[in-house]
């Protein structure tokens, strides 16, 4: 059996999403120091606040303000923040009632120990320095035994107010594709592609994924197939995709390599654009240093049958 | 209403890394037994269904890779819901009721071991007030496992005895990840220490479910699901009384839990302070075995172990180690949203 393959794999999304009036009203508050909440039909106060009632599902605007100073309703101790928390020391995170709300705020409290933080305790706003419309602007929690803050009326208008918010978000991962494709990708380094042979239909995969999708059974048995294999279908493509160092037109193709039954793609390159057909008799170019073939170009044989390919299609 | 039962169910073994398989290779032993146990083919199967998520996967659309192991050409009725197979298994269930299929093939698999999932789960959460101060899988248990604690309704101790119970009844499963005498370990986040926490780890799991006298025919003793429902209570913790479940209440309630005792009940509580809360909110006496398989503190293959609480009640029942059990499933954080079946019996019923 061939080592397993693994690989760091990072997955990073700037997810940019818009607000509406309530939850814009609410981030453009934090860059201003005010914390709003809104107000539902039966009189309750929601901090954060949110566009529809979560009882009665009614539209609700009223927005009011709460004061920065609230109430710890449940606690949790963390003696080892993890990347991307608010705070880089161990802290509490809490729920936080604030001052005038009737819900409460899922936030961090700076606080030196666990034996510093009790439900019930008194906490205020720890602004952050540089503020720009998100939940982070507010640093973090305090502890406080200062005056109860009261709310006061607002009409949640600001000047230049926040509209939108990018959450940035990165995952990190090791990815393992597995026995039957560590095989695979291991050939490829000895320029060799290999598929696994279905037990049960005798059809062989490639890329191999370790199971026959017409029979649901495992494959293990390995074939070599190709190198050489024949364009069953193809198409032109003629924009140019961001970051891929490749003149347009070319030519994408479904390959069939001799001895497979199920074609793999591939850029086509060494002939025109408009010369490519089906049938085309086509051979694997490696540049050095890659494991996957560049590009297929003409291995300079006659166009096959479409009889002998015509099931690939 | 059409009688449907749980007719076959297969669990893999569940272990911290399976770096040498791929999802549909961890995946495929599992569909086989189940098929295997009703002697149907994947081409008999009137409607299949499967749970998974792309985010532990880390790749878009991954689920269309493990569809290599259904056998999905030539083309078959299939769906996918991007959450725990529990909730596959339920609109398996109401394909069923329409009559649009008399059999039905549900799956479920997770690879927790690529990622880091108390990262991974923050990203279900509210994206605008709570996701961006990433909040891990841990912490948000932990609120919850404060707050019960404050309101008197467990301690420390108890919560303990809680993950001792799970892990001791879990030497009798040989699927499980975590058996035997564990210790209580150091706070993860407190107050829940590392014993009260689930193990991370890979596996999947597979029912058959079956209508009428099609389960008849292909199981002695099918395990008939006598009710079924799952609701969702809002997304805000702060808004939420998390020492209550009131979304798990009344899912048993439609589901028919109250109407007669049950004895068996598997509960999907990746922490032990989650199976206070729903031992409360279902009423649960101590006449009632809870979790004979070890539950989740035993094996929590993300996706799929919701899945694995309705296959060992339904396997209890195939046993007739049961006659009337319960089974549940949750997904999202601090037990968000929650599925409640009743699985009884040929016997019980009549
Ligand atoms: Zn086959």
């Amino acid at each position: 059996m061939p080592d397993i393959l693994s690989a760091p794999l990072v997955v990073e999304f700037p997810f940019t999403r818009s607000l509406g009036p309530v939850q814009s009203a609410f981030l453009t508050g934090l860059r201003e120091r005010t914390l709003l909440g809104v107000r539902t039909a039966d009189g309750r106060t929601l901090v954060p606040p949110v566009e529809y009632d979560p009882v009665t599902a009614e539209e609700i605007r009223d927005l009011v303000e709460v004061a920065p100073t609230g109430t710890v309703t449940t606690w949790a101790w963390n003696p080892e923040p993890r990347r991307d928390q608010p705070l880089d020391t161990p802290f509490a995170w809490v729920l936080v009632r604030l001052d005038g709300a009737d819900t409460a705020l899922l936030h961090v409290l700076d606080a030196p120990g666990p034996d510093a933080v009790r439900t019930g305790m008194r906490v205020r706003v720890r602004w952050a320095q540089d503020r720009t419309g998100a939940i982070t602007d507010i640093a973090c929690f305090e502890p406080h035994d200062g005056e109860t803050g009261t709310p006061a009326p607002h009409d949640g208008t600001f000047a230049d107010p926040v509209t939108g918010i990018v959450t940035p978000a990165r995952l990190d991962y090791t990815y393992s594709p597995g026995r039957a494709q560590s095989a695979y990708l291991e050939a490829l380094e000895g320029r060799r592609v290999v598929g696994e042979r279905c037990p049960s239909c005798r059809k062989v995969y490639v890329p191999p994924r370790g199971a026959c999708p017409t029979c649901g059974v495992a494959t293990a048995e390995r074939v070599e197939v190709g190198p050489r294999g024949t364009v069953t279908t193809f198409c032109v493509v003629n924009i140019k995709a961001k970051n891929l160092d490749i003149e347009v037109p070319y030519v994408y193709a479904h390959i069939a390599l001799d001895g497979a039954d199920l074609a793999l793609h591939a850029r086509i390159g060494g002939i025109p654009y408009d010369q490519v057909r089906m049938g085309l008799r086509v051979e694997p170019v490696w540049s050095e240093g890659s494991r996957h073939p560049d590009h297929y170009r003409p291995a300079g044989e006659p166009d096959a049958d479409y009889d002998t390919y015509r099931e690939l299609v | 209403m059409r009688d449907v039962a749980i007719v076959a169910f297969a669990q893999s073994d569940h272990l911290r890394r399976t770096d040498e398989l791929s999802e549909v290779e961890m995946l495929m032993p599992v569909l086989h037994q189940v098929l295997d146990a009703t002697g149907l083919r994947t081409g008999d199967i009137g409607f299949t269904c499967s749970g998974s998520s792309d985010y532990l996967a880390g790749r878009a659309f991954s689920f269309t890779m493990a569809l290599d192991g259904v056998g999905a050409h030539p083309p078959i009725s299939e769906s996918h819901v991007e959450a725990d197979g529990a909730w596959a298994l339920y609109e398996a269930w109401v394909k069923i009721q329409t009559g649009e299929a008399d059999t039905a093939l549900v799956y479920a698999y997770g690879k927790s071991s690529p990622g880091q999932v108390r990262d991974v789960l923050t990203r279900q959460l509210d994206p605008y007030y709570t996701a961006p101060l990433w909040p891990d899988s841990v912490a948000v248990a932990a609120l919850q496992a404060q707050a019960l604690i404050d309101a008197g309704d467990t301690d420390e101790a108890a919560l303990a005895a809680i993950a001792t119970r799970s892990r001791r009844d879990a030497e009798a499963n040989p699927h499980a990840q975590l058996s035997g005498p564990v210790p209580a370990g150091d706070y993860l986040v407190r107050p829940l220490r590392t014993g009260d926490c689930p193990p991370v780890g890979d596996g999947a799991a597979a029912v058959i479910l079956a209508a009428g006298d099609t389960a008849r025919a292909l199981c002695e003793r099918p395990a008939w699901i006598r009710g079924i429902d799952h609701r969702i209570e809002a997304h805000g913790l702060g808004v939420r009384e998390l020492t209550e479940s009131p979304s798990t209440r009344l899912a048993a309630e439609r589901a028919g839990v109250f109407d007669r005792p049950v004895d068996t009940a598997e509960l999907h509580a990746p922490f032990t302070s989650q199976e206070v809360v729903l031992r409360k909110a279902l009423g649960l006496g101590d006449d009632v075995r809870v979790n004979p398989s070890g539950g989740a503190l035993a094996a929590n293959p993300l996706m799929a172990a919701g899945l694995i609480r309705l296959g060992e009640a339904a396997a209890r029942i195939h046993s007739g180690a049961s006659h009337r059990a319960l089974a549940h499933a949750t997904s999202g954080p601090c037990l968000q949203q929650n599925l409640v079946a009743v699985l009884e019996g040929e016997s019980a019923h009549a």
